[in-house]
């Protein structure tokens, strides 16, 4: 299933998945001394939803990373749309359209809640299609508007959860990268974020989802990736990882 | 003179002082804000600009005369070109030291104020400077207090340059990614902001606006040297300090304050005026022990 990708292509690869969005091939990652990839593959296609799981430290985070800019490669390459972006700063990347959405959230603290919309659409130099941009946001997360004037730190958890995505979403993304969208939520603020992801998908976007609850984001995704010590140690379709339980029990240490 | 018209006298004499507090100091505190810097050569760019200015007024008087039409041209090219020297310092002094521990960033400010200073006593022996202009002596009086126009262009001047900026960071989308910079710049990036070039920006603006006070106060006291810059950088540092360091109006409330209490700590009985810088970096450590993050400054955990 892995697509043939060569550095000079200009068309974008297909797999059997569908056209390829985004691919990484074979990449490597470093802290200091310490590797935190080790030979990294994936494929994100077109208008699918993708995960990566893993456990702590697997190295999630870091291939989101790698992606965005963030973390240099020393080995391997990083496509988009079947151009190399591995040598492009973070923000070029992030202009090419991947918008990284970072645990945490990372919401600017000491701006309003419009002013972190409206940076994450700093790219975008039409005022009117900016402005479409944030209608279509409030009109996804109202309390987002309700709170337009609010210094965004006074948001709850979920409703940061929903900024950092809104402001995504104003940059108009090709690839949205999430980083446990989930994390530190009541479960009731995570089923509203999993159907808005969900929604958003529905509504074209393709996104790289990376999940520590397992069973979640194999019931959102189509496709779904197991990372372990850095390295990619099992993939497939998510429906089929969702049956095969004791494969994900194995790698995932969940119980049920 | 009844005890008031002293007062008022004070005031205004403060608030001269307090405008060039003010603009010196939010340079200090733009650059503190989006690189964490306390950048000890900004003094000696006022210093720059005072002579580029003075430069620029024996360029420009020719055609415009030396009264404040030609000085606020002079001021406008020593502002350029002292901004484009700002981003020229960062690119080779600091941004190389971005990812050093930050003493070391500390000591390349501590040496660039040097090659700055030098630079200047080399080129002009150490000398004081006539910074000669057209300006008269005239103004008008309200009762017993006197008001001189050059006090009035300067203060409304700085007032303008302060009102730009607050305008500019507040409303425009480079001066919300500056302020974005300042919070998280990893961030920045992920959403496609080029960092570097606001923080090139920065250096820009907070480099102009001591150009800009630079050559204003050669023009308003008259004479220049090499060494200007250096006490007022620490009175702008301690103006940041007061209004609480990285906070943009801070610093205009700093600079005020400052010029105010010096204004008035030069009138304390049996205290003579010598001892104003006695005064005013009392009130530094003041602040910094009662008060470390200033009037409208965030608490932030960091270590050096």
């Amino acid at each position: 299933m892995t697509p043939t990708t060569t550095a000079d292509t200009t068309v974008a690869p297909t797999s059997s998945r569908g056209e390829v969005r985004l691919s990484i091939t074979d990449v490597d990652a470093f802290y200091g001394r310490i590797q935190a990839l080790r030979g990294v593959s994936l494929d994100v296609c077109r208008g699918e939803i993708v995960t990566l799981l893993g456990s702590n430290g697997a190295g999630k985070s870091t291939t989101l990373k790698t992606i965005s800019g963030l973390v240099r490669t020393s080995r391997g390459d990083i496509q988009l749309e079947g151009q190399s972006i591995k040598r492009l700063a973070a923000h070029q990347i992030a202009r090419r359209g991947v918008v990284h959405v970072p645990e945490g959230r990372r919401i600017l603290r000491g701006l309003s809640v419009r002013e972190n919309l409206e940076l994450g659409a700093f790219t975008v130099r039409d005022g009117a299609l900016r402005g479409r941009r944030l209608a279509e946001v409030y009109a996804l997360f109202p309390i987002l508007h309700e709170r337009r004037h609010q210094d965004a730190s006074l948001l709850s958890g979920g409703q940061q959860q929903m900024l950092a995505m809104g402001r995504a979403l104003m940059h108009g993304p090709s690839v949205m990268l999430l980083d446990e969208p989930s994390m530190g939520l009541a479960p009731k603020l995570v089923t509203e974020i999993m159907r808005i992801i969900r929604r958003l998908n529905e509504a074209g976007t393709t996104i790289l989802l990376v999940e520590q609850n397992a069973r979640l984001a194999l019931r959102l995704a189509h496709y779904a990736y197991v990372i372990e010590n850095g390295a990619i140690r099992l993939q497939g379709e998510a429906a089929r990882l969702r049956e095969d339980a004791s494969v994900v029990k194995a790698y995932l240490g969940l119980a049920e | 003179m009844a005890w008031y018209d002293l007062f008022l006298q004070m005031i205004v004499d403060g608030l001269v002082l307090g405008a060039f507090y003010a603009l010196v100091a939010l340079g200090y505190t733009m650059v503190f804000g989006v690189i964490k810097l306390l950048n000890f050569a900004h003094g000696d760019l006022y210093m720059t600009g005072a002579f580029v200015g003075f430069g620029a007024l024996s360029l420009v008087s020719g055609v415009f005369g030396a009264g404040w039409p030609g000085i606020f041209i002079a001021m406008l090219l020593s502002m350029l070109a002292v901004g484009c020297l700002g981003v020229v310092i960062e690119r080779v002094a600091y941004h190389p030291m971005l990812t050093a521990p930050r003493l070391s960033i500390l000591i390349t400010a501590l040496a660039v104020s040097l090659v700055l200073q030098n630079a200047a006593l080399t080129l002009t022996g150490g000398q004081y400077t006539a910074f000669r202009t057209d300006l008269g002596f005239g103004g008008f009086s309200l009762g017993n207090l006197f008001l001189s126009w050059n006090q009035i262009v300067l203060v409304t001047t700085a007032a303008v340059l302060m009102i730009a900026l607050e305008l500019f960071v507040s409303k425009t989308l480079y001066g919300r990614a500056m302020r974005a910079v300042a919070i998280d710049k990893d961030m920045c990036r992920m959403l496609g902001i080029n960092v570097s070039a606001v923080i090139a920006i920065t250096f820009f603006i907070g480099s102009g606006l001591a150009a800009a006070a630079g050559t204003m106060a050669g023009a308003y006291y008259g004479s220049i040297w090499y060494f200007m810059g250096f006490l007022i950088g620490l009175k702008a540092f301690t103006a940041a300090v007061i209004g609480g360091i990285g906070s943009i109006t801070g610093a205009m409330l700093g600079g005020l304050i400052l010029g105010l209490l010096e204004s008035f700590g030069t009138h304390i009985p049996f205290i003579g005026s010598e001892w104003k810088d006695v005064f005013t970096f009392t009130i530094l450590i003041l602040v910094l022990v009662l008060k470390p993050t200033g009037l409208l400054g965030k608490s932030e955990v960091e270590r050096m």
